[in-house]
């Protein structure tokens, strides 16, 4: 299709109570750029139920105009419906570009409205700017972090790309002036193929926050056991950090996959991430390596790891862990 | 029920090193193997042929010739049959491309067949491009439901029950047939061959769909020229460089430096 402005959409997410997920927020900080740059109006489009809070704040982090879609059928993501809402304004609006966060319902999503649209999508990516012709110059990982990649969709509108969450900074929020639009959607029930029948919690997950920490401590193939994830649990506790691990570690069976960091488990950009024990292979540092401050601890002074790592330890993880658990302990005292 | 398997060869992404003189990717000698999570979708349809064994299992994959050998390995984990979409057409193809080329193709082997495609099992994304994007793009030009991100998925009646990870736990969610599923790395691990399936599955035929064998594909829709995306350039990632270096002459020494370290940086 045509694009009928210059406009640049920011998809925000919402969780079921209505606020926004962190990434729909901290996106609109290259959208400020990208749409200037662009000569357009930078424009959140928040699909919900209940979603005020998620239009306060996107018009608070720098929305020039808000689309929002509020509707109890939009409470529970499914792709049908969402797919429907937002193909339905993209077609009525016809922005020019648009990035949805890398969440596992944005990356289930962007391909569904993409394809129905036959536009180009880029997945997953990491840098984002805006070429003088006004193209977006998507740029993303590839081959498990080890080849970076710029992607352009030149002759297709809207260009679309996901984006991984973590990746950009929320800004302080500003005035809340941004124009609201409130759009009419509605979806046949018979529209909605899916049907949830139970939703099975795992206390164990439930509690491995990995995307949203602040400090993660993770062990690999060095704790040599599940009983050797004791003294970094141990550290985790003081700093109010999240546990994570190594695949090495999860295949071995030591800790659930829950917990998993790396290509094929969560991708985290922690303030600070400690890597107890762990190696440092490129599938572990493509999840990692985005981190604030990265604290190493190995044996190996050859590991991989130290050359991604802000301060590397070389030593035995079961001597220095309960000493710098000890030392934190005393400080917060 | 019908299965349709959607695998890809890849280049074994943890076998690939950087060389440190040009900075480039060496690719030479890195292995070609089945995408792991194709791995798992196969193994989800392989679990359902246990329980029921009047299911038929079809494998498909697009790539050069070669890519035969990710087909075969299906076969030796019990595919029924397995076809190949190869042609230089179809090349530099980005995923709509992919996807479209993939859905003509399955609607081609449907009437060819005389079937229906009950279910279509895909990885939830290659290692390689990373994308996951595909298999939906599939699920939208086929008009099917899907459900992305399975562990499992069990055939209750006409509905098919996945499990889908999600944050904090898992749903089942119920999708009628026919449907698209992804598969996500499951609890358990996938089968292996035996030694004689092995040697059936390299025995087995390979059915070929060339570009001839779709002739009312739109050409406008496939291959580099097809494709709405088109990789401007690539680089490998500049490494972060190695930090502080702390090693004392015991480790409590080291673990207190490091602690001394992170409060004067106002880390912890």
């Amino acid at each position: 299709m045509e694009a009928k402005t210059k406009d640049l959409w920011v998809f925000v997410e919402t969780n079921e109570d209505g606020s926004p997920k962190n990434v729909g927020i901290e996106l609109l900080t290259p959208g400020r750029m990208m749409a200037d740059k662009q000569g357009g109006k930078l424009v959140a489009v928040v699909i919900g139920s209940g979603v005020d809070a998620a239009v306060r704040e996107a018009s608070t982090h720098g929305a020039d105009q808000v689309i929002v879609v509020d509707n109890e059928v939009f409470k529970h993501y499914t792709t049908d419906a969402y797919q429907i809402a937002l193909v339905t304004l993209v077609e009525k609006y016809g922005p020019t570009s648009m990035m949805i966060g890398a969440t596992n319902n944005g990356r289930d999503l962007g391909p569904r409205v993409s394809s129905r649209l036959q536009t180009g999508l880029t997945a997953d990516c990491t840098a984002l700017d805006i070429n003088d012709d006004g193209n977006v110059a998507w740029t993303r990982p590839a081959f498990g972090g080890n080849l970076m990649a710029t992607i352009l969709c030149p002759d297709h509108r809207p260009q679309i790309g996901t984006v991984r969450p973590g990746v950009f900074k929320k800004s302080e929020p500003g005035e809340d002036k941004a124009e609201i639009i409130r759009e009419d959607i509605q979806i046949d029930p018979s529209d909605i193929r899916t049907r949830v029948i139970e939703l099975i919690k795992d206390m164990d997950a439930e509690n491995v926050d990995l995307e949203g920490a602040e400090i993660i401590v993770s062990g690999g193939r060095g704790v040599g056991g599940p009983e050797g994830f004791a003294p970094v649990e141990a550290l985790a506790k003081v700093l109010g950090a999240t546990v994570g691990a190594s695949r090495a570690a999860v295949d071995s069976g030591w800790i659930s996959h829950s917990h998993q960091v790396g290509q094929t488990g969560k991708t985290v950009g922690p303030k600070l991430y400690i890597a107890c024990g762990i190696s440092g292979a490129i599938q572990h540092l493509a999840g990692m390596s985005s981190s604030d401050v990265i604290v190493a601890i190995n044996k190996d002074e050859d590991a991989p790891i130290f050359g991604v790592a802000d301060y590397g330890v070389v030593g035995d993880l079961f001597q220095v862990l309960p000493v710098l658990t000890e030392e934190i302990q005393k400080a917060r005292a | 029920m019908n299965i349709l398997v959607c695998v890809k060869q890849v280049p074994d992404t943890t076998e690939i090193k950087i060389d440190p003189e040009t900075n480039t990717l060496i690719r030479q000698g890195v292995p070609s193997i089945l995408n792991p999570f194709d791995g798992y979708a196969m193994e989800a349809a392989a679990r359902i042929k246990d329980k029921d064994p009047d299911t038929k299992i079809y494998v498909i994959s697009m790539g050069p010739e070669q890519a035969k050998a990710v087909i075969k390995e299906c076969i030796s984990l019990g595919a029924d049959k397995g076809y190949l979409v190869s042609g230089r057409e179809f090349g530099g193809s980005d995923t709509l491309a992919t996807s479209y080329i993939l859905s003509e193709s399955i609607k081609k082997l449907e009437k060819d067949e005389g079937i229906r495609f009950d279910m279509i099992f895909c990885g939830k994304q290659a290692i390689d491009g990373d994308t996951a994007q595909v298999g939906p793009e599939i699920g939208e030009q086929l008009g099917l439901p899907q459900v992305t991100y399975a562990l499992e998925a069990f055939v209750e009646g006409d509905e098919l029950h996945v499990h889908k990870e999600v944050e904090g736990g898992k749903e089942v969610i119920g999708i009628k047939f026919p449907c698209l599923i992804t598969f996500t790395k499951p609890s358990f691990d996938p089968r292996y061959p035996t030694i004689k399936s092995k040697l059936a599955a390299n025995k087995a035929e390979i059915g070929l769909i060339a570009p001839a064998d779709l002739p009312d594909i739109d050409q406008t829709k496939i291959g580099l020229k097809g494709s709405p995306t088109h990789v401007k350039k690539s680089f490998v990632p500049e490494r972060k460089k190695g930090g502080v270096v702390i090693k004392e002459d015991t480790p409590e020494d080291s673990a207190k430096k490091l602690f001394t370290m992170l409060s004067d940086a106002h880390v912890i």
